[in-house]
């Protein structure tokens, strides 16, 4: 690859690393400091960089990670309170607020309507199939999804 | 009037693999896996940020869908990267390229500009490629 089609590599590479930090350290404490010194840039170097790349600065960036975390702890029937501290938060009432600010709902509103939508998947789950899939796998005729040609 | 496409299919040769390339590799959000039997699931994810737009993880397999002499042309010719399913934007080529790297996706081509701007080629883990562009590819 000619050093002309990719210019500053190692910017890249530092950038994509910090971000891979926070993908794989979000539940702890990390900060600012931590995640810049993880790719040897200033913090507002840091900042402008990140947010260039990934149109969010890395704080920005580490909510939205813990609250996509939060989403599958929440699928897993663990309460809102254990799921704050799990993802990383210190507060109850701040992982509520943002996790509502981010997804629309509150975090017992997701985890409820996920339920309803997993126990009606468990009973009915060619409701959620394309009636045209069903067909052609033949899964309308054999009630217990045996292949036909096996 | 047709209005949009909201489901197609990218025929895969395992749908565990399949699922850890697109939903833990590229990063895509899970819809739907609903066990269809034994061995098979209806298995549908969505890119980040088109949640309207499922892809559903086809398994290549015999059965009513496919007989054998059809499956088996099928698994032959994804194997040998034969189909290109589409192109797949992002905010930064060279950034997206080095962390599916660093995930251990295989390249065929790194970002490389062409008359028509900037990209990369990368295959899933059945063999199906993709174009990775930059959205800016598109503006006019």
């Amino acid at each position: 690859m000619a050093s002309e089609q990719y210019p500053k590599i190692y910017l890249y590479r530092r950038i994509v690393q910090a971000k891979l930090f926070i993908d794989k350290f979000y539940s702890e404490k990390i900060d600012l400091i931590n995640i810049s010194n993880e790719a040897y840039f200033s913090k507002f170097h840091f900042i402008r960089l990140f947010k260039s790349i990934y149109g969010k600065t890395p704080h920005q960036y580490l909510i939205t990670v813990r609250i996509e975390k939060a989403k599958l702890h929440l699928q897993h029937n663990k309460s809102v309170k254990e799921v704050c501290f799990l993802v990383g938060f210190d507060s109850a009432s701040t992982f509520s607020g943002l996790f509502t600010k981010l997804v629309g709902i509150t975090p017992s509103d997701y985890a409820n309507q996920y339920n309803e939508r997993k126990t009606k998947i468990e009973t009915s789950p060619l409701a959620f199939v394309p009636n045209c899939y069903t067909f052609v796998h033949g899964w309308i005729k054999n009630s217990n999804f045996e292949d036909e040609n096996k | 009037m047709i209005t949009k496409l909201t489901i197609t299919n990218i025929h895969v040769l395992d749908q565990n693999s399949a699922y850890d390339f697109y939903v833990n590799k590229l990063g895509f959000k899970l819809v739907d896996d609903i066990p269809m039997g034994p061995d098979t699931r209806w298995l549908t994810v969505s890119p980040p940020e088109q949640p309207d737009l499922q892809l559903v993880l086809f398994p290549v397999k015999v059965s009513k869908m496919f007989p054998k002499e059809v499956a088996e042309s099928l698994i032959d010719l994804i194997k040998k990267g034969i189909f290109g399913c589409g192109v797949l934007t992002c905010n930064d080529i060279f950034a997206t390229y080095e962390e599916l790297k660093e995930k251990g996706v295989e390249f065929i081509k790194p970002p490389t500009k062409e008359f028509y701007g900037t990209e990369a080629l990368f295959k899933d883990d059945s063999g199906n490629y993709f174009s990775l562009q930059p959205l800016n590819n598109f503006d006019k």
